[in-house]
């Protein structure tokens, strides 16, 4: 058994005085591409929010071993966590190669100088985003700017990269692109931790897949046993509970 | 000597070039000054969204520890510098403990907290007395004044970041007060003037330029391009730009928000003293006049929407100009004038910066 | 209500005894400009604490109103009774023009125009010949009352106080009744108020203005107990240290303001004698004390003295007296399966962005509609272009055939259109029943002086009574006393559906009402909704709760990208192989 990089124990999180996540457990091979798919509303987000630091959250998380849960969502960034969240973040008055360089400011931060070679390597991945190095980031269309955050969360190098509904909003071929990308970056040795609706995608890029229903884990288990599981329609159409209901 | 005619309301008034060539200069030279204090404000608003009405006080603060020193008395500065440090240090301490953090870390933390000020201290009780060449005086106050700015974020602001801007700006008139009233014990009552640092004199024309403002035009210039760069050019200027764009991705960097928010009250601090240096010998300082400049220098701020340096800068040449040929025309309604335009402006701004309401 | 009642009647009785008790005369004068700043600060705690708008400009109100009756009074011999009435309207007057300016102005805007006209106008006060100028007005006579010249503190102590207790009482008149329910509505934000009906623009003049007033009245006192007036008192200082007195007293209550006042007046004197003595030198050094006071109640106890207070009083429970009250009218009913919403070929664009593309449906009487689709589909927007919270580029909304799709939310919402919101938004500080009755503001016409002087009460129990019939529909009457701020997410959902009704729509919009809740509260939501169908409503619903949805629509809109896929039926939805793909994400 390859070694765990997430390893998430009952963990309940909301907003204010709604909680999303009633008790949920997870887990996260090194190098692996698991995937939490599930409908809207279900707490995806939130899920990781929390893991992030970006909410307050009750329960277990290891990472690498480590309990984080005490930590600081700048040391869990520090730690080499990555998050691209579902609004981007991206910093739209300033250039695509400002926003990279940015996100090379950890490696810069822990001393490293090789932030030129990063560069040049995310470019290689995303060719797109070298034609546009200096337009603004406001400006990019939507497949762009989704390309722009992955590659400015790539340049810090994190361990473990969380992306939240990288399809959102993206015609089908960008989204084809997209979950190429990702699937190449298995090369790279990062861990992904993909939260997606879109479940097709999601499934055939991942290794290991959990849906998410109202807060829990309905289901779970290797990506291609879930791509042909009936059950994960249901959880997405509401038919599970009026089949039982009839 | 050319006579130039000027139509105004009261009707055909008759103007010397020369005079208003005098007034222009006047209002050009302190329009650098409000510049400078309007650059400060933009950028501490753009950073932190702390809309930072004490700015003023820096700058009196800057000119009467120059007074101070130049009496041969230590400024009492030194030892707001000392009390704030060490209240900062008690907090750091308390807080590490909270979290679990081991002693010697914190104990760490805190030791760096107050090596500067402590060294300050040291050196100010050494080279008061010596009355030092004013160049040297300047650089010691600088040395004291501009610790002051990450100090008063952290201690005032820091647990509020994420409050809305009222918020903030009810603090900043905390702060205020507090200040004012501290100037009031460190300086006394009386005002002070600063001698000029060139006393030379210069022709161009009819008009007379005084070392002092070139000195003024020369450093306002060079701040400008020196802040200009390292927002542009370097790595920490971008990302501290970053933070006042899109502060969850920032924070998503590694950029930490809150050294964010001290390395820029430390500029704010560092610009206000420096601004309190260069005007010291045109102006009688009291303890009390930063206020009125820092707010002048707002009024430029605001001419550029709290967000936008250029703007500002014109804005500030512009509060110059009329406060220049306001004070010649109707001199006792100078502040009046000025003050009353804002609301316009005011007006302007916020139709251009929509309607944004303090909701979720 | 009686501790708090008894209170209040003993301080009324302490104010009336105290002058003629041997007090040194020191108290007294501080008693007496304690209840002149008090004045000035209620103001404030319905500007700044209820409606939400900073102002940093009250001193300059103050000013306008004693230099009025200054000037009137010596220059032209009027009498003081008269001048408090010209200077009530001359300061009424450049409040609604200075407030008509910049209350357009939106959040931090605001304060930073009192701060510019407040320090205008000291200037202006400072440097007019016939004002004195800096060394203002002296000798101005006293208040002569009734035979009796008002010319000792004590004396005056009385006319003050009098004052002081009344305005106190009126505004807490004025937040207890319709107008001050619709106050309290803006300070979230006026999105929820102008959907509820309320003219927030109007209701943010109304508060200024009558700030204004106060501080006018404070004035005229100010004049004729000071007898001579500068402009010192009135500079943005002193307008600073009003906004400080109500922070620290509670600017969210009225008692607050006098607490406030009271704390900062004699911690004031106090520390002008202390702190000259312990730091030696002479000046006001408590200002110090002052702004560090002012960071620190922001940082920890933002809500200040009286909220603490308060928090320990026991909590009185409005007494129901409206059982008797008649019922408000309604609105006649369309007929069961007349169109009631007709959205036609609706489009919205954001720049480039096509957010609503050409959508086109109809919501029947007596329907329930459900609008779902992913993430991003267009479906608030949507909902947003119907309820006018956002203009349609092109396209017509029309409700039982009027169109409305160029109309504000409120004029809308006049029209029997009712919502509720993806996040709740709800005044955490009025009960369950205030936040409902909130909902029939339209229903309602007394408006200020009603409400201060206490003729609206007849109104205020039919409101209150279908506030408590909309309660007791939804299922929530037993929590109509609780404080809104207390009740479980659930809860909450519930009372902002209550609150829509309270409205009488004959349209009710949902903003995802499911949101949060727990599988019991959605059966229950479920139910609610049943019901109100059974009755005639029509409802459309944004939800992401398939189960929810699909056993409770008679039909459903899917959207996708900003564009209608599909409608029908629940089943037709279900069953629909394009709709599972955009659901599941395969190309189609």
């Amino acid at each position: 058994m390859t070694d765990l990089i997430l390893d998430v124990t009952d963990l309940h999180a909301g907003y204010g005085r709604a909680e999303v996540l009633h008790g949920l457990n997870l887990k996260a091979e090194a190098g692996s591409v698991v995937t939490v798919i599930g409908p809207n509303g279900a707490g995806k987000s939130t899920l990781l929010n929390a893991l992030m630091g970006v909410l307050p959250a009750k329960g277990r998380i290891a990472y690498r071993g480590q309990p984080i849960m005490l930590h600081t969502l700048e040391e869990r960034v520090m730690a080499g966590i990555a998050l691209v969240p579902e609004t981007r973040a991206l910093f739209g008055t300033m250039p695509v190669e400002d926003n990279l360089l940015l996100g090379g400011y950890r490696q810069v931060l822990l001393g490293r100088k090789d932030s030129a070679a990063a560069l040049a390597g995310v470019y290689d991945i995303f060719p797109r985003l070298k034609e546009r190095r200096t337009q603004l980031a406001g400006t990019l269309s939507g497949g762009e700017r989704q390309m722009l955050a992955v590659g400015r969360a790539l340049m810090s190098k994190p361990a473990l990269l969380m992306l939240d509904e990288p399809s959102l909003g993206l015609a089908p071929l960008v989204v084809k692109e997209i979950f190429r990308i990702i699937d190449s970056l298995r090369a790279t040795g990062v861990t992904i931790l993909l939260v997606e609706q879109n479940a097709r995608a999601a499934l055939e890029v991942a290794d290991y897949g959990y849906v998410l229903e109202m807060g829990e884990i309905a289901l779970e288990g290797p990506a291609h046993e879930l791509a042909t599981d009936a059950r994960v329609i249901d959880t997405y159409l509401g038919a599970a509970r009026q089949k039982k209901a009839t | 000597m050319f006579r130039a005619g000027l139509r105004t309301t009261f009707g055909l008034i008759v103007m010397d070039l020369s005079i208003a060539s005098i007034l222009m200069l006047d209002g050009a030279t302190n329009g650098a000054i409000y510049a400078l204090l309007g650059l400060a404000t933009v950028l501490v608003f753009a950073i932190t969204r702390v809309i930072f009405l004490p700015q003023g006080e820096f700058v009196a603060y800057g000119a009467l520890t120059l007074a101070l020193l130049q009496l041969g008395k230590v400024p009492g500065t030194v030892y707001l510098l000392l009390a704030l440090a060490l209240l900062a240090a008690v907090l750091e301490v308390m807080a590490a403990a909270k979290r679990g953090v081991p002693a010697q870390v914190a104990l760490l933390r805190a030791g760096r907290l107050l090596a500067w000020p402590v060294a300050v201290w040291a050196v100010a009780h050494w080279a008061a007395p010596l009355k030092l060449p004013l160049f040297l005086q300047c650089l010691l106050t600088l040395a004291i004044v501009t610790p002051l700015g990450p100090l008063v974020y952290r201690l005032a602001y820091e647990k509020l970041a994420d409050a809305t801007v009222l918020v903030l700006l009810i603090v900043s008139v905390g702060v205020h007060f507090a200040l004012t009233g501290l100037g009031l014990l460190f300086f006394g009552a009386e005002g002070f003037r600063n001698p000029s640092f060139w006393d030379a004199r210069f022709s161009a024309g009819a008009l007379m330029l005084s070392g002092q403002a070139v000195i003024i035009f020369m450093v306002s210039i060079a701040l400008m391009l020196g802040l200009y760069l390292f927002f542009e050019r370097t790595l920490r200027g971008k990302a501290l730009r970053a933070t006042a764009v899109n502060r969850l991705g920032a924070r998503l960097m590694g950029i930490s928000t809150s050294g964010a928010g001290r390395l820029s009250f430390g500029l704010a601090a560092f610009m206000g003293a420096l601004s309190g240096l260069l005007i010291g010998p045109t102006t009688t300082l009291f303890y009390d006049s930063g206020f009125l400049i820092g707010l002048k220098g707002f009024v430029a701020a605001i001419f550029g929407g709290l967000a936008s340096y250029p703007a500002a800068a014109l804005g500030a040449l512009f509060v110059g100009l009329l406060e220049s040929f306001s004070s010649f025309y109707a001199s006792a309604f100078k502040e009046v004038i000025v003050f009353t335009l804002i609301l316009p402006v005011l007006l302007w701004r916020s139709f251009q910066h929509g309607h944004h309401d303090e909701e979720e | 209500m009686n501790l708090r009642r008894n209170t209040l009647i003993a301080f009324v009785v302490l104010l009336a005894l105290l002058p003629q008790l041997p007090v040194p005369e020191f108290w007294i004068t501080q008693g007496n400009y304690i209840g002149l700043y008090t004045l000035v600060a209620i103001g404030l705690v319905l500007l700044t604490g209820v409606a939400g708008l900073t102002s940093f400009g009250q001193a300059a109100f103050v000013g306008l109103g004693a230099y009025t009756a200054a000037y009137l009074t010596l220059s032209h011999g009027v009498s003081p009774w008269l001048t408090v009435w010209i200077g009530l309207a001359f300061t009424g007057s450049v409040a609604l023009v200075l407030g008509w300016i910049t209350l357009r102005m939106s959040g931090h805007y605001l304060p930073l125009a009192t701060i510019a006209w407040g320090l205008s106008l000291y200037y202006l006060l400072g440097n007019i010949q016939a004002l004195g100028k800096y060394d203002g007005l002296l000798g101005i006579p006293a208040l002569n009352f009734f035979g009796l010249t008002l010319n000792t503190g004590r004396s005056f102590f009385y006319l003050l106080w009098a004052v002081v207790v009344l305005a106190a009482i009126a505004i807490i008149h004025l937040l207890d009744s319709r107008t001050g329910r619709a106050l309290r509505a803006v300070k979230g934000g006026t999105t929820m108020a102008e959907a509820m009906g309320v003219n927030t623009f109007q209701i943010k003049v109304t508060a200024f203005v009558l700030a204004a007033l106060l501080a006018s009245v404070s004035g005229w006192l100010f004049a004729h107990f000071q007898r001579t007036v500068n402009p010192s008192p009135f500079g943005l200082n002193i307008s600073i240290e009003y906004l400080f007195m109500a922070v620290i007293g509670g600017v969210g209550h009225v008692w607050g303001a006098l607490v406030g006042a009271g704390v900062v007046q004699i911690l004031k004197d106090q520390l002008q004698v202390l702190l000259p003595k312990l730091l030696g030198g002479s000046g006001n050094y408590e200002v110090i004390v002052f702004g560090v006071l002012l960071i620190v109640v922001l940082q920890y106890a933002r809500d200040g003295i009286w909220a603490f207070v308060e928090a320990r009083l026991p909590r009185v429970q409005r007494k129901n007296d409206w059982a008797a009250a008649p019922a408000l009218p309604e609105r006649p009913r369309p007929s069961h399966g007349s169109v009631v919403l007709d959205v036609n070929q609706v489009r919205k664009e954001f720049g480039g962005l096509v957010a609503v593309n050409d959508v086109s449906f109809q919501v029947r009487a007596g329907e329930i509609m459900g609008l779902i689709g992913p993430n991003g589909a267009g479906k608030s927007t949507t909902f947003n272009l119907v309820t006018g919270v956002l203009p349609a580029t092109r396209g017509a909304v029309r409700l039982l055939g009027e169109r409305i799709d160029s109309l504000a939310s409120r004029e809308i919402a006049r029209r029997g259109v009712s919502r509720t919101f993806q996040h709740v938004k709800m005044i955490a500080g009025m009960t369950v029943l205030e936040n409902v009755a909130l909902g029939a503001h339209l229903r309602g016409t007394s408006g200020v002086a009603a409400a201060m002087l206490r003729t609206d009460r007849a109104q205020e129990r039919q409101l209150l009574k279908e506030a408590e019939k909309q309660l007791r529909r939804i299922g929530m009457a037993e929590q109509m006393h609780e404080l809104a701020g207390n009740l479980a997410l659930g809860p909450q959902r519930l009372m902002e559906i209550a609150r829509a009704l309270c409205a009488d729509p004959t349209l009710l919009l949902l903003d995802e009402p499911a949101a949060g809740l727990r599988l019991k509260e959605k059966q229950g939501l479920a139910d609610v909704l049943r019901q109100l169908r059974g009755e005639g409503l029509s409802i459309l619903l944004v939800e992401h709760d398939m189960d929810l949805v699909m056993g409770l629509v008679d039909r459903i809109v899917v959207m996708e990208f900003g564009t209608k896929l599909i409608e029908g039926t629940p089943e037709q939805v279900q069953a629909s192989p394009v709709v599972r793909a955009a659901y599941l994400g395969t190309e189609h």
